[in-house]
């Protein structure tokens, strides 16, 4: 064993030990969270489950409003997107190629949704719903949902259209093609898979939102995590755990799909067609 | 002269003032049908001013731009016959080189057995043709250069306008795509503007030369007499390399130290004067007669040698053939004269084009 250690160099060791540290932090939840899942019985101190057990699946979907939820979930978040990418890519493409007075400022400004703690920015904006009668519709949920999605589809596809150089638009125009031609054949396919991670990131962040909702919401809008909370106070653990894996689901298999964009290159990269 | 019948192109005072005081001001041009001319001269001398006037991507503040008789000022780029070769190949990644070439043709309404044979014949004549379906980050960025020949030449315009397409490229690609470009050129008869600030490259493939110095036409003329009657000590100074010494006109000759020259140039005026002799136009001797200097270095560059001579406190550059390079050492005394000379009335030195502005 020593000569072994010995032969792969300190560093090596340090990595390898760095690296075990990393996975166990990161996946020992999560494969918790799967056992937890389909186990019967699981009491302290045990390492593994003493019975296991699908009936808590049985129970979760057998609920009717738990699959209610989650088709209301997804057309909200998409929803959510479509009206996120009317609003905010034309807006990143004005903070792309038009040099206002200010813009930098009013790009940082997306911000400031984030910076205030989320409750008491929703309570405010709950004062205003409730003039304009937003309270308890789906309007306004859509609304609370994009106040936090703004961001995430002002930034990244104005960086991606920042990408695309403006000598390429010219050298389209030049050919033949005129301005809304080229912003459709060239521009926008250029920024394409900016503007495709920030709408993912948009449909998830909306998947998961429940403090908004659950404000805005009450008492006719349950959206998946809105039950979840309320499953996971009323029942055992195992329920919570089924139904994280299920609101799991969907967020992966979406970034399984929409991998060629959202990779680490992708992303160091600057969103830019390869 | 009607230059509007023959002139396939026609540029007529022009003007263009950017806030920075760049710009060009009051330039009149006119090219005709299958000429290649270079707009030459140092950054910011308004060269590119001028070509994305006629591109349409600047407004001009005056003046008239002219293609085959017809204003085009009024027309947006898409509409101008003119295509343009970009610096920076400016191809689009998510399209392949087929579908590049192919994009001006769709727009232009051709039927697909047609952009077939287009897109095919365009990529034989830049040699790319097994490129077709490669994407362009694949291709060099010779290649890729010719891609976007290829793209602004199908199009066959009525001006082909070329900014300085070959800049980012290494040397040796450089002399090869000049050739190329002049072959294409003489095969399809196309009009072409040329920018560029690489006097080389200008000398080699025009057929005329726009020398623009400070936002105006310094010279218009062959390469060859931009080389050896420069009109100016700017032109002068800027194309190839040349020695600037001070003399004195009396009308009939010229004095430089204790060399006594007819003068060449009648129009200057009499007094101080300023005279520029190529490397190569100037004489070494052993024997006295001409101006009196000391070898200060012999340099040997294959086929020629260059040396540096010390006379007074200028130091002049001399051309010699290796045979006599081979006789001639540091510290010897040498007499200078002059095969032939160009004279200038004296201006100041500032407006004589420093020697790195060639290369920037």
């Amino acid at each position: 064993m020593k000569w072994y250690v010995q032969a792969l160099g300190k560093r090596k060791v340090v990595e390898f030990l760095l690296l075990i540290v990393f996975v166990v932090f990161f996946l020992g939840p999560l494969l918790n969270l799967l056992i937890l899942a389909v186990s019967g019985k699981w009491q302290y101190p045990a390492a593994l489950p003493q019975s296991w057990s699908l009936q808590w699946w049985q129970f979760v979907l057998s609920q009717d409003d738990v699959l209610q939820s989650i088709s209301l979930s997804f057309l909200i978040a998409t929803v959510v997107t479509v009206c996120s990418i009317i609003v905010c890519v034309p807006a990143a493409y004005a903070f792309a190629r038009i040099s206002f007075p200010l813009s930098k400022w009013f790009l940082f400004s997306f911000l400031l949704t984030h910076a205030f703690p989320k409750m008491g920015l929703y309570v405010s904006i709950a004062v205003l719903f409730y003039k304009f009668g937003l309270m308890n519709t789906f309007v306004g949920i859509v609304l609370i949902h994009m106040v936090n999605t703004l961001m995430y589809m002002t930034w990244i596809p104005a960086s991606a259209f920042r990408s695309v150089h403006q000598a390429q638009e010219e050298s389209a125009r030049d050919v033949g093609a005129g301005p809304l031609r080229v912003f459709w054949k060239i521009t926008f396919p250029m920024a394409f898979p900016g503007i495709m991670v920030a709408s993912i990131f948009t449909f998830l962040a909306s998947l998961d939102e429940a403090q908004g909702t659950l404000l805005v919401g009450i008492p006719d809008f349950k959206t998946m995590p809105i039950i979840m909370y309320s499953i996971i106070a009323d029942y055992p653990n195992t329920t919570g755990a089924v139904f994280s894996v299920i609101l799991t689901l969907p967020t992966v298999i979406l970034l399984v799909a929409a991998r060629k964009f959202v990779s680490a290159d992708v992303l160091s990269g600057g969103f830019q067609v390869k | 002269m009607n230059t509007t019948v023959e002139s396939q192109l026609s540029i007529r005072n022009l003007s263009k003032v950017f806030k920075t005081g760049d710009g060009v001001r009051n330039i009149s041009l006119d090219i005709a049908k299958g000429e290649m001319v270079t707009l030459l001269g140092p950054s910011g001398c308004g060269k590119t001013t001028v070509l994305r006037s006629i591109g349409g991507f600047l407004e001009p503040d005056h003046g008239d731009i002219l293609i085959r008789g017809n204003s085009v000022l009024n027309l947006p780029p898409e509409k101008r016959p003119t295509a343009m070769v970009f610096q920076s190949y400016n191809l689009w990644p998510h399209m392949t080189v087929y579908e590049n070439l192919a994009f001006g043709l769709k727009i232009r309404k051709y039927k697909k057995p047609d952009i077939e044979r287009e897109v095919t014949a365009a990529l034989e004549l830049v040699q790319l043709s097994s490129a077709a379906s490669k994407n362009p980050t694949q291709l060099s960025g010779g290649q890729q250069q010719r891609v976007a020949l290829a793209r602004a030449l199908l199009l066959k315009p009525d001006v082909l306008l070329l900014d300085e397409p070959f800049s980012a490229l290494d040397a040796k690609l450089r002399m090869e795509m000049r050739e190329e470009l002049r072959d294409i050129q003489t095969l399809t008869e196309m009009t072409m503007v040329f920018v560029t600030h690489d006097q080389e490259e200008a000398l080699s493939i025009s057929d005329r030369i726009v020398v623009m110095h400070g936002g105006q036409i310094e010279q218009l003329s062959t390469p060859q007499e931009i080389y050896d009657a420069p009109q100016s000590s700017f032109v002068a100074s800027f194309i190839g390399r040349i020695n600037v010494l001070k003399g004195v006109s009396d009308g009939q000759h010229i004095t430089v130290g204790e060399l006594r020259v007819p003068n060449p140039n009648v129009a200057l005026p009499i007094g101080d004067c300023i005279v520029a002799v190529r490397p190569e136009d100037i004489y070494l001797s052993t024997q006295a007669g001409g101006l009196e200097g000391q070898i200060r270095q012999v340099m040997v560059l294959g086929h020629y040698a260059e040396i540096s001579v010390n006379y007074k406190e200028e130091t002049l550059k001399v051309f010699v053939p290796r045979e006599q390079a081979a006789t001639l050492h540091p510290g010897q005394s040498i007499s200078l004269m002059f095969h032939k000379m160009n004279v200038f009335p004296a201006i100041s030195v500032s407006e004589v084009a420093p020697r790195q502005e060639a290369h920037a």
